[in-house]
């Protein structure tokens, strides 16, 4: 059978690179840089940083932003969250409702 | 070829309320009220009761929630079946609500059983180290909220 291409098959690929990986993450921990930045400490090329970016912003894990001569790199958060476990996403959706509850329950009152 | 996990997972959100459980109550069963909290929906109090919650589409998925009423016992239980989504992003699942006086409040518990056949760390989750990975990335999440 043919696998789909979904998109979490297009980012489990995009993660699935050790450089490319670490590459995201730092964006994650750090915010945003430049090309310049990460390649000081990615341990391989500018140019080879430039191609997995490329491919990180495929998946829509990075967004990037023209600054003058400079290219800044960012992460996106929320193209991870079809992969995040759904108990902590519906946990989060939950807490929210019985907030809205809570305040349902007041105006009830009145 | 079929590697879908069927392990069951919980979410369980408790709350002590300051309501009595027949208030709570109507707002967990009277459709125009669970509307202001939860979402649009055709609700009746009805045990074997299909029914839908709907919210915005977000991106592939239509917004749709199927649900039918499974159990009721006024001012105590309410549990309905909540499915949604389709491929590998489709959530069957099962909501339990729980109401127990609690001095002159209510001691709310909602409890959601299901599973997704496509969890990360059941996805060659192995073979790439997703575990790790996506323990270290929900960190990071939680910081940056």
């Amino acid at each position: 059978m043919p696998e789909p291409r979904e998109p979490p098959d297009l980012l489990f690929r995009s993660l699935a690179d050790p450089t490319r990986r670490a590459i995201f993450e730092r964006l994650c921990r750090e915010g945003e840089q430049t090309v310049g930045a990460l390649t000081a400490g990615a341990g391989v090329s500018q140019p080879a940083v430039s191609k997995h970016l490329a491919v990180l912003r495929q998946a829509g894990l990075v967004q990037d932003r023209h600054e003058g001569r400079q290219t800044h790199y960012s992460a996106r958060l929320g193209a991870l969250s079809p992969l995040l476990d759904w108990t902590s996403q519906m946990t989060g959706f939950w807490q929210n409702r019985f907030d809205h509850l809570e305040d349902l329950l007041k105006r009830m009152d009145q | 070829m079929n590697q879908a996990s069927t392990d069951m997972r919980s979410v369980i959100v408790e709350r002590e309320i300051p309501h009595p459980p027949e208030k709570i109550w109507r707002a967990l069963t009277q459709p125009h009220l669970i509307a202001e909290w939860l979402m649009q929906n055709d609700f009746k109090p009805v045990v074997g009761h299909g029914f839908n919650l709907r919210t915005t589409p977000y991106g592939s998925w239509n917004g749709v929630i199927d649900c039918k009423v499974l159990a009721i016992e006024p001012h105590r239980t309410l549990t309905y079946t909540w499915d949604s989504g389709d491929g590998p992003l489709r959530v069957t699942s099962v909501v339990t609500w729980t109401l127990a006086p609690a001095g002159t409040g209510t001691h709310l518990r909602m409890e959601q059983s299901g599973f997704r056949s496509d969890q990360p760390q059941n996805y060659q989750g192995a073979k790439f180290g997703w575990q790790n990975f996506f323990a270290k990335l929900e960190q990071v999440l939680a910081r940056a909220d």
